[in-house]
């Protein structure tokens, strides 16, 4: 019982990440992705918005998608409460300030327009697109990690402020 | 039974985000620096296991449990593959979290969670806002 309280190896968190996307397609005939759940919930928040992206948007015929992140949020809930021996750190104690609070309003905005304006994040792209040996979805991946270097790089070097 | 089986595999999926610390920023700053292979170790092995199940379910024709034809959804590539996502990565470095695990932190009690949350949002409420504009 030991093994499954500490954090697991990659080789067994890997492939069962990967196990995902075979179990949507088959049980639910779903194709494994994330990052639409935040266009969902826009339509949601503005029904006959004028703004098509929303508006020509059948969240109703993916609402799965929404459930499916709703077990993300329980799944976690119990991985952590029951599953964990120790409860290692999600985000940095620097990041539980002001200045956090804006890092991460920031930083999410760019999630949530890159994603959308990519139309995939690491589950649609970086493990689907690239399983399906589709190149867009290399080509998408290679972007998201330049995008990540960039941004990493010009922390260490000290131009993004620093951190209390 | 139908729409408890993607809860079912969220609440699977949510478990290894956790599990795994894929789920935590200093997974993400340890792969952003290259101080560890672990993440690449996690995408690596999940690429793998997911391609190798593709290609079986069409070496079998395996159909889905309804009965239909399995089909991926396409993502064809325009300039937000590359522009998109470049703006992607960098909210991921500066949040250390994908989308998945932007629920999973809220999921796990992680308050601070919900900031990037709602950023995002906002962000797909900007996509669809500036979207007429943005070359594809």
């Amino acid at each position: 019982m030991e093994w499954l309280l500490q954090p697991w190896p990659w080789y067994v968190s890997g492939p069962l990440i990967g196990l995902t996307l075979p179990a949507l397609l088959l049980l639910s005939g779903k194709t494994f992705g994330i990052s639409s759940s935040f266009r969902h919930l826009g339509s949601i928040c503005s029904p006959n918005s004028r703004l098509e992206y929303l508006r020509e948007n059948d969240w109703r015929g993916e609402s799965w998608n929404l459930v499916f992140v709703a077990g993300i949020l329980l799944g976690a809930g119990a991985g952590t409460q029951l599953l964990s021996s120790a409860r290692f750190p999600l985000l940095p104690e620097h990041y539980h300030s002001l200045d956090g609070a804006a890092r991460l309003l920031v930083g999410g905005l760019l999630i949530g327009f890159g994603t959308r304006y990519a139309d995939g994040c690491t589950s649609g792209h970086s493990i689907t697109g690239i399983s399906n040996l589709k190149w867009p979805s290399l080509v998408a991946t290679i972007s998201f990690f330049v995008g990540g270097l960039i941004v990493t790089y010009l922390a260490d070097a000290g131009y993004l402020g620093t951190l209390p | 039974m139908k729409s408890l089986t993607p809860l079912i595999l969220g609440l699977f999926f949510g478990v290894v985000l956790v599990k795994t610390e894929v789920a935590s920023w200093f997974r993400i700053q340890k792969m952003f620096r290259f101080e560890e292979a672990y993440m690449f170790l996690v995408m690596a092995s999940a690429i793998a296991v997911g391609a190798l199940s593709l290609i079986l379910i069409r070496k079998l024709g395996l159909k889905g449990v309804d009965g239909a034809a399995v089909a991926v959804k396409e993502k064809p590539f325009q300039k937000g593959t590359i522009i998109g996502g470049a703006i992607f990565g960098m909210g991921w470095a500066m949040t250390g979290a994908c989308p998945g695990p932007i629920y999973a932190q809220m999921g796990s009690g992680e308050y601070m969670a919900l900031f990037t949350f709602l950023g995002a949002c906002g962000g797909a409420y900007l996509y669809a806002f500036l979207r007429p504009r943005l070359p594809h």
